[in-house]
């Protein structure tokens, strides 16, 4: 068979993760450190694992409803309104998905087609290039800027947006920079967006982790933006549960209507186990959300102060679970920062380039990882950096 | 629970955490922390800082037992001046006063059975008031102070979830 005929040229010529050789060189290191993880280092709670038990030894194992079970919309409904302030109906404004990973494909699908131009801040995590293109749409790189602490510049975007422009991603609290976007911030990008055409994707599956203060912030409660915001959210990072697959979509009706049948026709419906799971998080895991923040806090900010005391420059990031120091006055690039101190102190971050041409200069280190792990990846960064070694 | 004690919650689950780890994770100053701290020590809430030791890794030969004891209560003391001859020997690792079949629990540590046994036999069931013994030994240790004690987990997290 001559399969290059037959497979599809957009999906040929997507780039596979450009660090995937990085990650591989990392794995063949006997005795490598890693700071290059982007999941919870804690385990689902248990009070979660055992609801999801339960529902299994009751025999709950059929498929639920195409857009999930309407008890865990209506536990979202509640959710979203408890800690957002934002009411969307159980009934036609939630969507249950397989990871918010789902949901960010799934909500392009239903809104991008050949020509129409999505803007995607950089750094960003790694698919909505992909899916843009995989749906046929054109994205437009959107660069955010270190002396802007990663935020977008109103003006900026002002400036990207063309009569294509369909779609406009805000992946915040960011991964990789760990940049949050404030209220007010989020009041002078609705300003841009007034009187256009163009719908939000916001990922907003880092939500719960934010640092300056006890409340997520969501772009749907900037003024006049609900009806034009599509919150993609989920469950494995708040509840340390990314192998559950299970996320979530809020938006205007309409919208959610036209995704619902993406997910319908793809996926059926999201694992039903992991439904039962979410339910409980959701009404009895506000505590393992503040235990986990509180963990995640005293690690961001030992890792800023160590950065400090080494003379490693690095904005304060206030979401998620990332720093992103700018390592550019210590090699040429970030890649070479990267293999080099891999090689000499057998510790993995991931280069700031994987996320996009303006993470260049730039490492993200999660502290995803106990206080233990960070303070041995510390010592050694630090031998790296100051003493030569 | 009272924000205070959630710093006594993170203190027992690392005792290594610093006083300005424990004031960052809680949202606190430095110093409000290192007071609240000496203030728990002072008052006798914080009794002490250890290390948690799985001696079955070691070459240190011993043994656990647990013991219920049944004792006659003295009047107008309870079981207090019991467990109090009880608590004062270097051997016993912890004694709890229980509900139900027995009145004391306490834990024992020795070189070997017969040592533990003896000291069962020889000083606490002669104590005055000790009215019946029995001796648990305990043969594997899977949980203790929330640890479990099993080969420390590997990190099977991958680096494919950019």
């Amino acid at each position: 068979m001559n399969y290059d005929n037959i497979l599809l040229g957009k999906v040929k010529d997507l780039k596979p993760s450009g660090i995937r050789r990085f990650f591989d060189l990392a794995d063949s290191i006997e005795g490598c450190i890693s700071l290059g993880v982007g999941e919870p280092d804690f385990k689902t709670p248990w009070h979660i694992r055992q609801a999801a038990m339960d529902s299994l030894q009751k025999g709950m194992t059929r498929y639920t409803s195409n857009a999930g079970l309407i008890e865990l919309r209506e536990e979202i409904s509640r959710y979203m309104e408890r800690r957002f302030g934002l009411k969307y109906d159980p009934k036609n404004q939630v969507l249950i998905t397989v990871g918010g990973s789902e949901g960010i494909d799934a909500v392009i699908r239903s809104i991008i087609g050949p020509g129409d131009e999505v803007i995607i801040p950089e750094p960003s995590f790694v698919c909505y290039s992909p899916l843009t293109v995989l749906a046929g749409g054109t994205p437009v790189h959107l660069p955010t800027y270190e002396k802007d602490n990663f935020k977008i510049d109103p003006q900026v975007l002002k400036n990207a947006i063309t009569p294509k422009t369909k779609l406009l991603i805000l992946p915040y609290p960011n991964n990789p920079t760990g940049a949050l976007m404030t209220a007010e911030d989020y009041a002078e990008i609705s300003k841009v967006l007034l009187g256009t055409n163009i719908i939000v994707l916001a990922d907003e599956i880092y939500a719960e982790l934010c640092y300056n203060t006890d409340k997520p912030n969501s772009f749907a409660s900037a003024p006049g933006m609900y009806d034009r915001t599509v919150i993609v959210n989920g469950f494995s990072k708040t509840y340390a549960m990314t192998g559950w697959r299970m996320g979530f979509v809020c938006g205007p009706k309409e919208i959610l209507g036209c995704t619902l049948k993406i997910h319908q026709y793809g996926i059926m419906s999201a694992p039903t186990t992991s439904q039962y799971g979410a339910i409980e998080a959701l009404k009895n895991g506000d505590e393992d959300i503040e235990e986990m923040k509180a963990h995640y806090n005293m690690r961001r900010k030992y890792l800023l102060d160590s950065f400090k005391s080494m003379g490693i420059p690095c904005f304060e990031p206030l979401g998620a679970f990332y720093v992103f120091p700018n390592v550019s006055k210590f090699a040429p690039s970030s890649e070479e920062f990267c293999t080099d101190f891999l090689n000499k102190q057998k510790v993995a971050v991931v280069p700031g380039n994987a996320f996009g041409e303006t993470g260049e200069g730039f490492v993200r280190i999660s502290y995803a990882y106990s206080m233990e792990h960070l303070r041995k990846a510390m010592d050694k960064l630090d031998k790296y950096i100051n003493h030569n070694l | 629970m009272d924000k205070n004690e959630k710093i006594l919650r993170l203190l027992e689950e690392n005792a290594h955490y610093t006083h300005k780890n424990i004031a960052d994770a809680m949202g606190m100053s430095e110093a409000e922390v290192t007071a609240i701290i000496e203030d728990y020590e002072k008052k006798g809430v914080i009794l002490g800082y250890k290390a948690l030791i799985n001696w079955d890794k070691t070459s240190r030969e011993y043994v656990s037992a647990i013991i219920e004891i049944k004792v006659q209560p003295i009047k107008g003391e309870g079981f207090t001046q019991v467990a109090r001859q009880i608590c004062a020997f270097p051997e016993v690792v912890s004694c709890y006063l229980m509900s139900g079949g027995f009145d004391l629990a306490v834990t024992l540590e020795g070189k070997s059975m017969k040592e533990v046994a003896m000291f069962v036999f020889e000083k606490l069931s002669v104590i005055e008031g000790v009215t019946g013994t029995a001796t648990h030994f305990v043969l594997n240790k899977y949980k203790d102070k929330e640890l479990i004690f099993e080969e420390q987990e590997k990190d099977d997290r991958q680096m494919m979830g950019l």
